[in-house]
Formats: C-alpha cells, sequence, structure tokens
C-alpha cells in the first residue's frame, strides 16, 4: 500500500510536467490546426535558460529558504522571457509565412526547426549531460510503513511545487481562456480566423500570443525537470516532447483539461508500469494505452467531437 | 449630406483565385443612407461585401471608407474603422455560447457600454436573450441569423452591413430585423449597406439600390425608381411582389 502511494506522487510529478508541456502542443494544435514539434527543443531551451542563470547566481541547496525562493522565481522568470522570444521567434519565422499552404509544409518547417534548435543547443551547449546539484531537498513524511516491512512514504518539496504550481498554473490558464476577452480572441480565432477578423481581431498577434503563452510553459516544465532531475543534455525535449505531444491526443488534442488529464494519465501509466513490471517496456506501455483509448475514443479523453447545425 | 461618402468603391476588381468574381464596381453609399444591392446568386455580391473588408483583396480599384483609402489596409484594422458585417453563411462561433458571441461582437467597444448595448439587441432579438447560456452552433438557422445581426451591432459600428439579412428567418421576423434597421437608420442616423435576394422588400426599405450582373453594376436608382422599372421586376421580383 505504502509503496503504491508513493508511486502514485511520482506518477502525479511526472504527470504534471508532462502536462505543462502539452499544454503548448494543445493550444498551438486548436489555434493553427498545426503540431508544433520545435515545442519540446523551446522546453530544452527553457530548461538550458534556467540552468546557466541557477549557475550564475550560484543558488545551491545551501541557500537560505527565502532567497531560494526568490532566486527560483527570478530564474523562472528569465527563462520564461527567453522561451516566449523563442517561440515567438519560431512562430514569425518558420509558420506564418506558410499559412495558408497546404497542411503538410508548416508540419514539415517544424521538424525542421525542432533539428534546427536541437543543433543549436548541442552545438552551443555541447553534447554532454550537465548535472547539477540537488537545490531542493527533503520532504514530508507521510506515513511511516517501516514497522511492518513496508517504506515511508515521502512527498518531497520538490514533487510539492510541481504538483502545486502545475496546478496553479492550470487554474490561471483555464481563467484566461474561458473567462477574458484575450482568451475569448483565442478561441474566436480557432474557430473561424476570417470571422475573428471581421470583427477586428488582430488574427497574426493573437497566434503569437498563443505561441508565448505555451512557450512560457514550456520553461516552467523546463525548470522543473532541472530541479527534479538535475541533469539535462539537448536531447530531453525531443522525448519529453513525444510524450507530452502523446499525452495532449490523448487527453484530446485542443484541450486544455485535456492535455493536463492526458499528461497525468501517461506519467501514472509510466511510473506505475516501471514500478510494479518493468522499466525498459514503460513507454511500450504508455504508447499501446494510447493507441487502445484511440480506438474507442478517436477525439481523446476529453475531446469533443463537433456538435454543428448548421 | 457630408462632403465625401461613407463608403466609396471605385472600378474594383477582386477574385477568388481564377475565378473573376467583381470586374470594376462602382458603389457609393452617402452618410445616413440604406443601400441595398440586389442581383441573382452568384452574380459577385457577397464577394463584394467580404472585399470591402479587405478580403479576398481589391486585385484593381479603390476602397474608401469616410474619406480614407481602405483598399490595402488588414481587415481587422478596417473593421476598428467603424464597419461591420453580419456575413453570407452567418459564420457564428459555434463553441461558444450566444453571450461569447455579442461579447466577441464588442470586442473594440469600451466596456461601459456593452450593457447599454446588450439590452439594445436583446429588445431587438429576445429570443437570444433566452438562449444567452446556449452554444452557437445549437441555434437554429434563423436563430442563428439574428445573432450575427446582433454581433455585428454590438461593435457600434458607422456603417453596418448585412449580407441576406432575411435568409432563412421566418416573414414576421424579416419584418421585424428590416423595421429595427429603418429605426436604427432614422434615429441613430446609421448607415447601411445590405444584399438582399429578397428584391422587394430590400428596395422599398432602402433609399438607394444598385442591380449587379456578373460582377458588374447594371442599374442604380433610388428604391422606388428600381422598384417601377420593368427590367428590375421581370429579373427580380417576379412572384416576390406581394
Amino acid at each position: 500500500m505504502e509503496y503504491f502511494i508513493q508511486q502514485l506522487i511520482n506518477g502525479l510529478t511526472l504527470g504534471s510536467i508532462y502536462g505543462l508541456i502539452a499544454i503548448g502542443y494543445t493550444m498551438v494544435y486548436g489555434i493553427i490546426g498545426m503540431i508544433n514539434f520545435a515545442h519540446g527543443d523551446i522546453f530544452t531551451v527553457g530548461a538550458y535558460v534556467a540552468l546557466a542563470v541557477i549557475l550564475l547566481l550560484g543558488i545551491s541547496g545551501a541557500t537560505g529558504a527565502t532567497m531560494l525562493v526568490l532566486a527560483l522565481l527570478l530564474v523562472l522568470v528569465i527563462s520564461m522571457v527567453f522561451t516566449a522570444v523563442w517561440g515567438w521567434t519560431v512562430e514569425r519565422i518558420a509558420y506564418r509565412p506558410l499559412r495558408g499552404s497546404f497542411r503538410l509544409a508548416p508540419l514539415i518547417t517544424a521538424i525542421g526547426m525542432s533539428i534546427v534548435l536541437q543543433n543549436f543547443i548541442q552545438v552551443t551547449q555541447g553534447a554532454r549531460v550537465k548535472p547539477i546539484q540537488p537545490i531542493i531537498s527533503g520532504g514530508i513524511p507521510l506515513f511511516d510503513g517501516r514497522s511492518d516491512g513496508g517504506i515511508i512514504v515521502q512527498l518531497s518539496w520538490m514533487q510539492l511545487l510541481i504538483i502545486v504550481s502545475t496546478f496553479v498554473l492550470m487554474v490561471g490558464f483555464t481563467f484566461l481562456i474561458t473567462k477574458t476577452a484575450l482568451g475569448r480572441s483565442q478561441r474566436a480565432c480557432e474557430q473561424d480566423q476570417k470571422m475573428a477578423a471581421l470583427l477586428g481581431v488582430d488574427v497574426d498577434k493573437t497566434i503569437s500570443l498563443t505561441f508565448v503563452m505555451g512557450a512560457a510553459l514550456a520553461a516552467v516544465a523546463g525548470l522543473m525537470f532541472l530541479l527534479l532531475y538535475g541533469v539535462l543534455d539537448f536531447y530531453i525535449g525531443f522525448l519529453a516532447g513525444i510524450k507530452a505531444f502523446t499525452a495532449a491526443v490523448l487527453g484530446g488534442i485542443g484541450s486544455l483539461p485535456g492535455a493536463m488529464l492526458g499528461g497525468i494519465v501517461l506519467g501514472l501509466i509510466e511510473v506505475f508500469w516501471s514500478a510494479y513490471f518493468s522499466v525498459e517496456y514503460k513507454d511500450v506501455a504508455a504508447f499501446s494505452i494510447l493507441a487502445i483509448v484511440l480506438i474507442f475514443m478517436p477525439s481523446g479523453l476529453l475531446g469533443k467531437p463537433e456538435v454543428e447545425k448548421v | 449630406m457630408s462632403a465625401h461618402p461613407m463608403l466609396k468603391v471605385e472600378g474594383l476588381h477582386a477574385a477568388y483565385g481564377k475565378i473573376v468574381a467583381l470586374r470594376g464596381v462602382d458603389v457609393e453609399v452617402a452618410k445616413g443612407e440604406i443601400v441595398t444591392l440586389i442581383g441573382a446568386n452568384g452574380a459577385g455580391k457577397s464577394t463584394l461585401m467580404m472585399s470591402i473588408c479587405g478580403t479576398p483583396r481589391a486585385k484593381a480599384g479603390q476602397i474608401l471608407f469616410d474619406g480614407e483609402d481602405i483598399t490595402t489596409t488588414p481587415t481587422h484594422l478596417i473593421m476598428r474603422k467603424g464597419i461591420a458585417q453580419s456575413p453570407e453563411g452567418r459564420r457564428i462561433f459555434a463553441r461558444m455560447t450566444v453571450m461569447e458571441n455579442l461579447q466577441m461582437g464588442a470586442s473594440l467597444v469600451d466596456e461601459q457600454y456593452f450593457d447599454e448595448d446588450l439590452n439594445k439587441v436583446f429588445d431587438l432579438f429576445p429570443r437570444l436573450k433566452e438562449r444567452s447560456a446556449q452554444r452557437g452552433g445549437t441555434l437554429s438557422g434563423g436563430e442563428q441569423q439574428m445573432l450575427a445581426i446582433g454581433r455585428a451591432l454590438m461593435s457600434r459600428p458607422k456603417m453596418l452591413m448585412l449580407d441576406e439579412p432575411s435568409l432563412g428567418l421566418a416573414p414576421l421576423i424579416v419584418k421585424q430585423i428590416f423595421e429595427a434597421v429603418r429605426e436604427l437608420n432614422r434615429n441613430e442616423g446609421l448607415t447601411v449597406f445590405f444584399v438582399e435576394q429578397n428584391a422587394f422588400h430590400a428596395l422599398k426599405l432602402a433609399h438607394r439600390g444598385y442591380v449587379l450582373v456578373n460582377g458588374e453594376i447594371t442599374m442604380t436608382g433610388t428604391g422606388a425608381e428600381l422598384l417601377k422599372r420593368e427590367d428590375v421586376r421581370a429579373a427580380y421580383l417576379e412572384g416576390g411582389a406581394h
């Protein structure tokens, strides 16, 4: 039982990271109907910028609690700004000129941008793995199962931080999309760009902002990944990106809560499969479940089938 | 009448790809005027409405709104100058509620006017009030038409463009809408430029009318003049004038 709960916590943590990245995929898909394959690499950029700022500021496990919080917030803001600029630039130079061309064209440039970013990071940062010392350690022991031969179930501060901030961001974003004028414009562009323009909405700007928002969330995920695992390489974004994309599809691409749910489901499957079966097959398990879900629910868990009356 | 017309279209050519839709159209709408454009299916009426808004772009010719050249202005900036359109096919945001659709219409207007404008639209179309929490895609065709017109009104336009406002509506509602347009025009001086299939009603409502045939204006005159013309009656009014 203790083991189960511990794995549940681990799964939620991993799932949160996937979910944050998945939101970027799902938002962009929602608004322009393309898969932004470079999004995973934007996540890598976010993680590297975070790493650079952490080293620059000399943040370590020895930093005092208040300072640490402030410093990490600063790291987060800087890394979000950087990824936002990257996300904006990628859209501006690689996708916007192709808007209105046939569907596969932006998909191919997206793959191209992904390769460009990956190689850029590899060339400038080196191909070797970059480790950092754990910065946030310790946690809350939930209960001690040692008396009857179990283990201590612990919710580490790091895990708590990830789960809570993901939850907060999720609530904030849902509010932004469903209740604000910007969110309404985004949904309008999603449904009918020409009509949105006829109502005075600057469609290009709205699409740019969508990329910026997705990229900023990827930076949050990048920092969390760095703090949780303590190692980076130029390739992390590829696998994380594929997983997050899977999460977005699993949850129903285009749906914000779906992306989060898909991320968490995927995280849980991976962690539980590794815990009870074999680590080697965790990806096989995750993708098999994706395939099965899509057979029975082609639009994903929370994807909305079109209900339109004409 | 003011020094320059509200809308002045000169020698407008427009095309969808290789299909030429407009061949040198000249249209003028004065401030405070109701002008209608009548013509058969495929004559290019909707293309004219849309290319005034910049989509599709004019291939040649000039479009002036309120004295300003908007021929190459991006669509969203044209609309911000005070044009609102209820377009062909209504283009309701199907996955947004009625209220959200109306909010989209008001997105360029100062929030302080929202409640006032909303009440006006609801007075005009009480049906929309009943359905305000419902998704646009679940409305009937007529209700969607009301929503499209309501959404256009929410932007407090200087010039309102309506593409077949009577399409899909019961005669009683059509009468209401035409009456509402007349009132907005009379009381608030709203300039209206609209396309109609229902030429009889359109020419009765409008101060002036244009007849569009195969992308060219073939006739123009006051509503009453056009109504009297034999060729207009034969082409557009047979069976319609009761």
